[in-house]
């Protein structure tokens, strides 16, 4: 557990040189390809960032536009006085401490009530900023000027990204990743093992909210005008979980297979018809949930068991077919 | 004097209207091997759950060695040294014997990691006679080595006080043997056990005390010859239950 397996250092190699060739990618386009990467490459943060904590727990968290409005929040207020970094830290910091309460109100109830918890949490912090806005100042937004191209917020949310796979990776190796693995399998028998359930799991909680809501305040300047609606879009979190859910949970890089086809589509879908993308999205929720309820990844590992298992019959049947 | 490994004084808890354990006390000595014993629907389970801490005693007081830990949550009970299998039997389904009592050793009384935590692992799998079955997956385990994979996690945690919910109950006669001698094995290692039974055979051959208890409360205790010689506690058994 302390060494690093062949296949460790392989995915390692293979993740380096995947980092390397899209860290490239503003070199040659500045356009629409940077743009849909971008794209790509935030919901690859938000939706692994999302997976370290409902994938080993299954709660479903409705929570990813709150955290994530909240970093974007954070460099809007800060950006004539604080260094970025500053903010994309604290705008994780303040997601962690949401997190943090939320977990220690809620996660001692049943998923279903923490579902609908989260998203009502998402919409009351939206209408309190609106209310402030609106009360404090004269407009709703705020304007954020940087000196940023896309191709910088590109590779901040890259380096992001990158961070919260090796977070994932360091804690699937510690005894954190291993007492999650229990509780999976049955909490009852993890708490009599000594395992704080209700810490822990209000620890993750915070991680995965701090990694959105750093994401949320990278992307900030991508928009120099930030007002809540857009900031604390539900259709983040819903979009979040969609996507998750298509490429997998049960593996870390699981939700990376549904972010790259699935926003590629959506480029596509909200280009042609833009009026509908919510229809599209809901019937892809829909199609997800009903046919590929353990994700993409999920559905080829039942493949290849049922393959391994029909195989030491195959030989045999192969034979009775061939010709004399 | 020391005090003993496990004090239990007044223990009650009930659910709506039903008092699963009404007033119970009873006291385990350290190295002991102790049972409790009873009809169906006595309060044996709801006892250990007691002490384990998946439930909270309504009254009463639960002391290991003499510290109060009733009204702790489970995981920090665990932590002070009480580790208990089940009646139906728990392993984690998806992972091999090694890994299923590692989560014992890891998060239990010596809190190992990485190779440690795997060696001891392993000790303990010989120990339970599995040796050279760490790799094999909980869930590919007849039921036996599954109560042994459970026994030898409970183990993990080093204990002071280990509870056995009828660890016995399922295995075959000559499973039973096997069973029997292994607890055996594991109390001449001077460890304290409680073991809530129904295999009579294995009270009479394993503990040198037990408590009887029927319809929540404790009707008697003492050494085991007396007890089950006992005529109330024939009465309890006769009368109420098909099981004895």
């Amino acid at each position: 557990m302390t060494q690093l397996s062949a296949g460790e250092i392989r995915i390692a190699l293979i993740g380096a040189a995947a980092v390397a060739a899209a860290a490239m990618l503003p070199v040659f386009d500045q356009g629409f390809y940077l743009t849909l990467s971008l794209n790509i490459v935030l919901f690859a943060a938000l939706c692994t960032a999302w997976t370290l904590f409902s994938g080993p727990t299954h709660y479903i968290s409705l929570a990813t536009a709150a955290f994530f409005g909240l970093g974007t929040y954070s460099v809007a207020l800060g950006i004539d006085v604080l260094p970025f970094p500053v903010l994309v830290a604290a705008g994780g910091a303040v997601a962690a401490l949401l997190a943090g309460l939320v977990g220690a109100a809620t996660l001692r109830i049943s998923g279903v009530y923490f579902v609908i918890f989260t998203l009502g949490l998402a919409e009351l912090i939206r209408q309190i900023v609106s209310w402030t806005q609106v009360k404090l100042g004269a407009s709703m937004g705020l304007y954020v000027f940087t000196d940023f191209s896309e191709a910088h917020i590109y590779w901040m949310m890259l380096a992001l990204t990158v961070a919260v796979f090796a977070t994932g990776w360091l804690i699937t190796r510690s005894r954190l990743g291993f007492a999650l693995q229990i509780i999976g399998n049955d909490e009852q028998v993890a708490r009599h093992c000594g395992i704080d359930t209700a810490r822990l799991k209000i620890v993750l909680f915070m991680i995965s909210g701090a990694f959105i809501g750093m994401a949320g305040a990278i992307l900030a300047p991508r928009y120099s005008y930030v007002e809540p609606p857009a900031a604390f879009s539900p259709t983040v979190s819903f979009l979040v979980v969609i996507m998750a859910l298509l490429g997998g949970t049960r593996r870390l890089w699981g939700p990376l297979v549904g972010v790259v086809p699935f926003t590629i589509v959506m480029e596509f879908v909200s280009a042609r018809f833009p009026n509908d993308t919510p229809i599209v999205i809901g019937l892809a929720f829909l199609a997800i949930v009903f046919v590929l309820p353990d994700g993409v990844l999920g559905r080829l590992e039942q493949l290849r068991a049922r393959l391994r298992r029909s195989r030491p019959a195959s030989p045999a049947a192969v034979a009775a077919k061939e010709p004399a | 004097m020391t005090a003993p490994a496990l004090s239990i004084v007044g223990a009650r808890k009930s659910f709506g209207g039903l008092v699963a354990v009404n007033d119970v006390s009873f006291e385990v000595e350290k190295g002991e091997l102790f049972g409790l014993i009873g009809p169906n629907g006595s309060g044996k389970t709801t006892m250990l759950n007691l002490i384990s801490g998946a439930l909270e005693p309504d009254a009463g007081e639960i002391r290991l060695s003499g510290e109060p830990i009733s009204g702790l949550p489970a995981h920090q009970i665990a932590r002070r040294g009480v580790a208990r299998t089940f009646q139906l039997v728990r392993v984690l389904p998806s992972m091999d014997a090694e890994r299923n009592v590692m989560a014992g050793v890891v998060f239990g009384g010596r809190r190992l990691w990485g190779a440690e935590a795997r060696d001891f692992a392993r000790e303990l799998l010989a120990l339970v006679g599995l040796r050279g079955r760490e790799q094999v997956p909980v869930a590919a385990m007849t039921y036996i080595d599954q109560k042994r994979v459970e026994l030898a996690r409970a183990l993990g945690a080093d204990p002071q006080v280990l509870l056995l919910d009828e660890w016995l109950a399922g295995l075959n006669p000559s499973e039973l043997a096997i069973g029997i001698e292994l607890i055996e094995t594991l109390s001449r290692q001077g460890r304290t056990i409680v073991m809530v039974e129904h295999v009579m055979d294995a009270i009479r051959t394993l503990c040198g005390r037990c408590v009887v208890m029927s319809s929540g409360r404790k009707i008697k205790d003492g050494s085991v010859a007396d007890v089950l010689s006992d005529p109330d506690v024939v009465q309890a058994y006769l009368g109420d239950d098909d099981d004895a």
